[in-house]
C-alpha cells in the first residue's frame, strides 16, 4: 500500500489545485475559428475548447468544463502549453506529454480524466474543417 | 428464514469469515459488489477440486455429486425468495442476463405496437435498457414515473400511469443510487388490478431485506449472487411458471432441449429450458452456499444491522458543513448513502479515500437517467452489508474531511 500511498499524496500537489482552483484560460471565445467538446460519461467531466488560428499558429484559446481536479487541472495546463504555438506542432502533443506535465501518478481509473483535454484538442485541431461550424 | 427480527448480527464473528478484511480495507462498495466469505469460495474450491465435471449428462459419481450441488442451489434459492416451485428459478448470470431474458422471450412475444411499458427514473440501466430495445424493435413506448423531492417515486404519477394500462410495469425493489426502498407490494398490487404484468428487479432487495415473491405477486424477480456474499457470474430469474411455460426460449443449444431431429427441436422442461449450453456450475454452487449464509444470518437481522449503520452514516454525514446527502431518510432507505462535497469532484474524493484504505464509489452508478434528473454528473457512495461497522463510517468520515481540507 506503500507506493500507492506515495503516489496519492502526490495527486493533489499544491499546483494541480491551484489549476484546478485558479483555472488559466478559462471562458469562451467569441469567434474561435474551431470549437470542440468532449466529456466522459463514466464520472461527467466535461471539457471544451475555444480556439483562436492566426497563420496556422493557435494565437488564444479558452477552455470551459466541469469535473474533477484531475481534468480540469489537466485541461489548464495544456491551454498553457498550446497558446502560441503552431496547430501543426499541437497536434504532435501526445499523453506522454499530457501526463508528464501534470507530473503525477495516474492510476489507470484516473486516466481517463487526465487525457479528456488532450482529446479536445486532438478531434478539435483534426476536425478544422468547416463540419464543426456545422454542428453547433 | 429465520423470522426472529430481535437476534443480532455479531459483526465481528462476521467479519472472520471475510480474509479480504484482513488488509485492513474499509469496504463501502457492497451495492457494487458484496464480498465473499470464505464458506462461498470454499464451496466453490471444493467443486472446482474434488467434483469438477459436467453436470445433468455423465454417468459417473462426481458428475452426479456436481448435479446434486447444483441443483441444490435451486431448492435453495427457492427457499429464500418463497416460490411456489423450482420450475420457476431460473439460473443466468445476473440481474442484467435475467431482464433481458424476460425482454426476450417474454417481451417480443407479448408487447405491442402503442403499447405502454412504464419503469421509473430510479431504475438501473440494467431495467431500463432492455426496454429501450424491445420498445424500439415492437413499437411500444415507456413512460417513467419521476421521483418526488425526498428521492422516492411519485405514487400519483404512477397510479396515472397505470390508468393506461401498461403492458408491462418493471421497478426496482430498492434504489442502487439513492438507496429509497419502494413499496414493492402496494406498486404490484395497484399494477396487477391495472391488468399489467409486472417485472421487479431485485438487485438491491434480495441481498439486502430478502423477498417473498408470493406475498409481493410480481411475474417476474430478478437478482445477482454477487451483491448477496456470492461469486460473479451467478443470478436468478423468478417468473411464475405459466409465464415460463408459454415463454419461447432465450438462448438456445445444448441442455435446453429434449430432441433435436432435423424436422426441428422440442424443448426441455421447465426451469431447464432457459438454461442453454455449459453452466456456471462453480458460481451455482457457490450462490447456494450464499444463501444458506443469509438463512443463518436471517434476513431480519441483516436489514436491521444495515439500517443502524445506515442511520449512523446518515447522520454522521449530516454534521459534515458543505455536504449534500440525497434520497430518503434512514428509516426509509436501505444501506446506501449517496452525498456530493461542495467544490470536490466524488472521483477526486474517492482518490483521497482509496489512500486511506476506504474503497468508495464515485460515478453516475449505472443509472445515468437519475443523475440528469438529480442535476448532478455524479455523486459519491457509501453502501454497507452485514460485515460493515461503524468505525468504517467514521474513517469515511475522515477521509471527506481531509478531502475538504486538501481542497479548502
Amino acid at each position: 500500500m506503500s507506493a500507492s500511498t506515495a503516489a496519492d499524496d502526490q495527486f493533489y500537489r499544491e499546483y494541480i489545485l491551484d489549476h484546478y482552483k485558479n483555472p488559466r484560460n478559462y471562458g469562451r471565445l467569441d469567434h474561435p475559428d474551431i470549437t470542440h467538446e468532449e466529456d466522459n460519461p463514466l464520472c461527467g467531466d466535461v471539457v471544451g475548447m475555444d480556439f483562436q488560428i492566426r497563420d496556422g499558429v493557435i494565437a488564444d484559446i479558452r477552455f470551459h468544463g466541469r469535473g474533477c481536479a484531475i481534468s480540469q487541472a489537466s485541461a489548464s495546463l495544456l491551454t498553457e502549453r498550446l497558446k502560441g504555438i503552431a496547430l501543426d506542432d499541437a497536434k504532435k502533443i501526445d499523453k506522454n506529454d499530457v501526463l508528464g506535465e501534470l507530473g503525477i501518478q495516474i492510476s489507470p481509473a484516473r486516466i481517463k480524466c487526465a487525457l479528456l483535454p488532450l482529446k479536445v484538442l486532438k478531434v478539435g485541431a483534426y476536425g478544422l474543417a468547416s463540419d464543426d461550424e456545422d454542428e453547433e | 428464514m429465520n423470522t426472529n427480527g430481535a437476534r443480532r448480527l455479531d459483526v465481528a464473528a462476521i467479519r472472520k469469515d471475510f480474509p479480504i478484511l484482513e488488509s485492513g480495507i474499509a469496504y463501502l462498495d457492497s451495492a457494487n459488489t458484496s464480498q465473499r466469505p470464505r464458506q462461498v469460495t470454499g464451496a466453490m474450491m471444493d467443486y472446482f477440486e474434488h467434483f469438477n465435471s459436467n453436470i445433468h449428462r455423465a454417468a459417473y459419481h462426481i458428475a452426479e455429486v456436481a448435479t446434486e450441488r447444483y441443483e441444490g442451489t435451486r431448492e435453495k434459492v427457492r427457499a429464500f425468495i418463497n416460490a411456489a416451485s423450482t420450475k420457476e428459478i431460473i439460473y443466468t448470470r445476473g440481474t442484467t442476463e435475467a431482464i433481458n431474458l424476460v425482454a426476450y422471450s417474454w417481451g417480443r412475444k407479448n408487447v405491442r405496437p402503442g403499447d405502454l411499458i412504464v419503469v421509473t427514473i430510479l431504475d438501473h440501466h440494467s431495467n431500463i435498457v432492455p426496454w429501450q430495445i424491445l420498445a424500439a424493435a415492437n413499437g411500444a413506448h415507456i413512460e417513467y414515473v419521476d421521483i418526488d423531492e425526498r428521492g422516492e417515486l411519485r405514487q400519483d404519477q404512477f397510479r396515472e400511469l397505470l390508468e393506461h394500462s401498461p403492458r408491462l410495469v418493471a421497478f426496482g425493489q430498492v434504489s442502487n443510487a439513492l438507496g429509497t426502498i419502494n413499496p414493492a407490494r402496494e406498486m404490484v398490487a395497484a399494477a396487477k388490478a391495472a391488468g399489467s404484468t409486472v417485472l421487479v428487479d431485485g438487485a438491491q432487495g434480495a441481498p439486502h431485506q430478502g423477498v417473498d415473491v408470493q406475498a409481493l405477486g410480481c411475474d417476474f424477480y430478478a437478482f445477482s449472487g454477487h451483491k448477496m456474499l456470492g461469486p460473479t457470474g451467478a443470478g436468478i430469474l423468478y417468473a411464475r411458471r405459466e409465464l415460463l411455460e408459454a415463454m419461447d426460449p432465450f438462448q438456445s443449444g445444448g441442455d435446453m432441449i429434449k430432441t433435436v431431429r432435423i424436422e426441428g427441436t422440442t424443448y426441455h422442461d421447465l426451469p431447464w429450458k432457459f438454461e442453454a449450453g455449459t453452466q456456471a456450475i462453480g458460481e451455482v454452487i457457490g450462490l447456494g452456499a450464499a444463501v444458506d449464509y443469509l438463512d443463518a444470518l436471517g434476513m431480519d437481522a441483516v436489514r436491521a444491522h444495515e439500517r443502524e449503520i445506515t442511520e449512523y452514516a446518515y447522520e454522521a454525514l449530516s454534521d459534515i458543513e458543505g455536504l449534500t446527502l440525497y434520497g430518503p431518510p434512514p428509516s426509509r432507505r436501505s444501506g446506501v448513502v449517496s452525498f456530493s462535497l461542495d467544490g470536490i469532484h466524488p472521483h477526486d474524493l474517492a482518490t483521497i479515500a482509496d489512500r486511506d484504505q476506504v474503497c468508495l464509489r464515485a460515478g453516475h452508478h449505472c443509472a445515468m437517467p437519475l443523475m440528469t434528473r438529480l442535476g448532478v454528473a455524479a455523486t459519491a457512495r457509501a453502501s454497507f452489508y452485514v460485515y460493515t461497522q461503524k468505525d468504517e463510517v467514521d474513517r469515511l468520515v475522515g477521509s471527506i474531511k481531509e478531502a475538504q481540507r486538501i481542497f479548502k
